[in-house]
């Protein structure tokens, strides 16, 4: 009886898991293994792994509204587990995560809002997936041609030579002293990254740390040493709060599929840090650029080629 | 075995079917079948005799029809068209009673078996079981979309035509077995069994099987929907502590 019909890695055995949520039945072998494989992704180069593991579900077929919201849920436990190593190392500026935060949270209420609206006509997957080609297009495309200048030059071009400059953002009203970041800036920017951050947690089921890391580089001019964990602290509580807004609005956190993915994804990353460890960093840059960018173009080919077939099958309601 | 237990249940269930000179006797393997947290589908067995009133009945050749049916809920179904170089949702169509598991099993060819006429009263195909469609006016080709139900459901194992899966022997026993697939929803599935000769219907009976998520499952989803904050709150308890839990683990390992 067990069928194969799901299952896209070679694994089939009977280890067969029915989602409650989902109300699918996957191989929970498979499930462990994406979470493992984002997992050594998340430890090899030090991001959440969110952008990642979103697309692979859709691609084994989750829904993509339980994909995003369940994701949103195991991206605040890797967070969680993150940050707690910074913390100790007092790598986080908590103001400067707060007044993120402030963003962050009206940005997944509005980002919820926008999906739930999307989902009554229908065009929710196509948001998201459209989402995903966009900023991993640009994201996937700027970290591959900086690696490829830093493996030539080998010299990277230092972070702290552009943010002595007085930019635009100086000139803005509302300005905070930052100690831990020894910046003393307009609170608008920070509220701005936060709200375009939370928007995107909320509609693409990712933290975000993709966008927020450069954004507090090159436009806040941040420490890189307070980046990483000041992005996870924010990130915490801005997927922690789309968690709760999905799974009141929508029902659609699955814990079975978010604990399945947990156990992986702690496991992967073990190995992925040790495994980190032994490369350069320009080439680990450069390797995940290019996985960046063939999830960006698995899902532009995916919307671009006509499908074999052209008719879905919803609930009714969903409005 | 089978058999033998057949007749076992066929001694305890017997129910009377349409007036007529006939009567379905039935039995199923299961009259529940629960979704537990491995659950990968299910095989039911649907077993009987056809009780014959009048031996001098002049009724000729005998067929049974076996459907099974989840309850019918509203789909709706989008197509996708190349708009700005990119295939999205253009239109849909809502139909208002559509079943998520259909399974229509048959002695014979279907077309011998069962006449228009019967199947557009008794909805035996699932062609007519699909009910009313509702959707814009302007749509060219409603039946495009019900077809598309049809086709991915069938693909999806959740639309099953068995033709000659039911085995009569003797004109009086009947069986028949029907593999539902895991991805089920919940409900009161009904089975009816019809009797039928040169196409019409003489017999029938109808009884239900219980689908329902049991244990953990259960417990989960009513959470999820009858109290979504806690539910949230759990998620992020157990989130919160599996990272911390990593974290203490992975300072352990490094020492």
């Amino acid at each position: 009886m067990g069928s194969c019909r799901n299952v896209v890695i070679g694994l089939c055995g009977h280890m067969y898991i029915y989602l409650p949520i989902a109300e699918i039945s996957v191989n929970a072998l498979v499930l462990l293994g994406l979470g493992g494989l984002v997992g050594v992704l998340s430890g090899m180069f030090g991001v959440g792994g969110g952008f990642l593991m979103t697309p692979l579900l859709f691609f084994i077929g989750i829904p993509p509204a339980v994909a995003v919201a369940t994701e949103a849920n195991q991206i605040v436990a890797s967070s969680f587990s993150g940050v707690l190593a910074h913390v100790k190392r007092r790598n986080v500026d908590f103001k400067m995560g707060g007044v993120l935060l402030i963003g962050g949270l009206v940005g997944a209420g509005v980002g919820v809002f926008i999906f739930n609206y999307l989902k009554g006509l229908g065009q929710v997957d196509l948001l998201v997936k459209l989402c995903y080609v966009v900023f991993l297009g640009v994201v996937g495309s700027l970290m591959f041609t900086e690696s490829l200048q830093a493996l030539r030059k080998s010299k990277q071009v230092s972070a702290s030579k552009l943010r002595k400059q007085r930019t635009w953002i100086h000139a803005l009203p509302l300005k905070i002293r930052f100690r831990v970041s020894g910046l003393y800036i307009s609170a608008i920017p920070p509220v701005l990254i936060g709200l375009l951050v939370g928007i995107l947690a909320a509609v693409m089921g990712v933290g975000g740390g993709f966008v927020m890391v450069p954004a507090m580089i090159y436009l806040l001019g941040m420490p890189t040493k307070v980046v990483v964990g000041t992005s996870l602290f924010q990130i915490i509580f801005v997927t922690a709060f789309t968690t709760m807004l999905h799974a009141t609005t929508n029902y659609t956190v699955d814990i079975v599929l978010a604990v399945l993915l947990l156990v992986g994804g702690v496991i992967g990353a073990q190995f992925g840090t040790i495994l980190g460890a032994k490369l350069k960093a320009e080439q680990l840059r450069i390797l995940l650029a290019i996985m960046v960018l063939l999830v960006c173009a698995k899902l532009a080919f995916d919307l671009i080629v006509q499908p074999a077939e052209l008719f879905t099958l919803g609930s009714a309601g969903g409005h | 075995m089978r058999t033998l237990s057949a007749y076992v249940l066929l001694a305890i269930i017997s129910c009377v079917g349409a007036a007529s000179s006939q009567e379905i006797v039935l039995g199923l393997s299961k009259q529940e079948i629960g979704i537990t947290a491995f659950f990968d589908g299910s095989e039911i067995l649907i077993f009987g005799a056809l009780k014959h009133q009048n031996e001098a009945s002049s009724e000729g050749e005998l067929d049974v029809v076996i459907t099974i049916a989840s309850p019918r809920i509203p789909v709706v179904v989008r197509r996708k068209e190349k708009r700005l170089g990119i295939w999205m949702n253009v239109d849909a169509l809502e139909v208002d009673l559509a079943p998520n598991f259909y399974a229509v099993a048959t002695s014979g060819p279907f077309d011998q078996v069962v006449s228009k006429a019967s199947d557009l009263w008794h909805q035996i195909s699932v062609q007519k079981m699909i009910g009313a469609v509702s959707g814009p006016e302007k749509l060219e080709n409603p039946e495009d979309f019900t077809e598309a139900i049809i086709r991915i459901r069938e693909n999806e194992g959740l639309y099953q035509t068995l033709t000659g899966a039911v085995t009569l022997q003797n004109q009086t026993l009947f069986s028949a077995s029907v593999t539902l697939p895991a991805n089920l929803v919940e409900g009161s599935y009904t089975a009816r069994i019809f009797l039928m000769s040169d196409g019409d219907v003489i017999a029938q009976h109808q009884t239900a099987i219980d689908v329902r998520k049991v244990g953990i499952e259960r417990w989960l989803y009513n959470l999820a929907h009858q109290r979504p904050a806690v539910y949230g709150l759990l998620s992020l308890a157990i989130a919160i502590f599996s990272g911390w839990a990593a974290a203490a683990a992975f300072r352990a390992v490094r020492g």
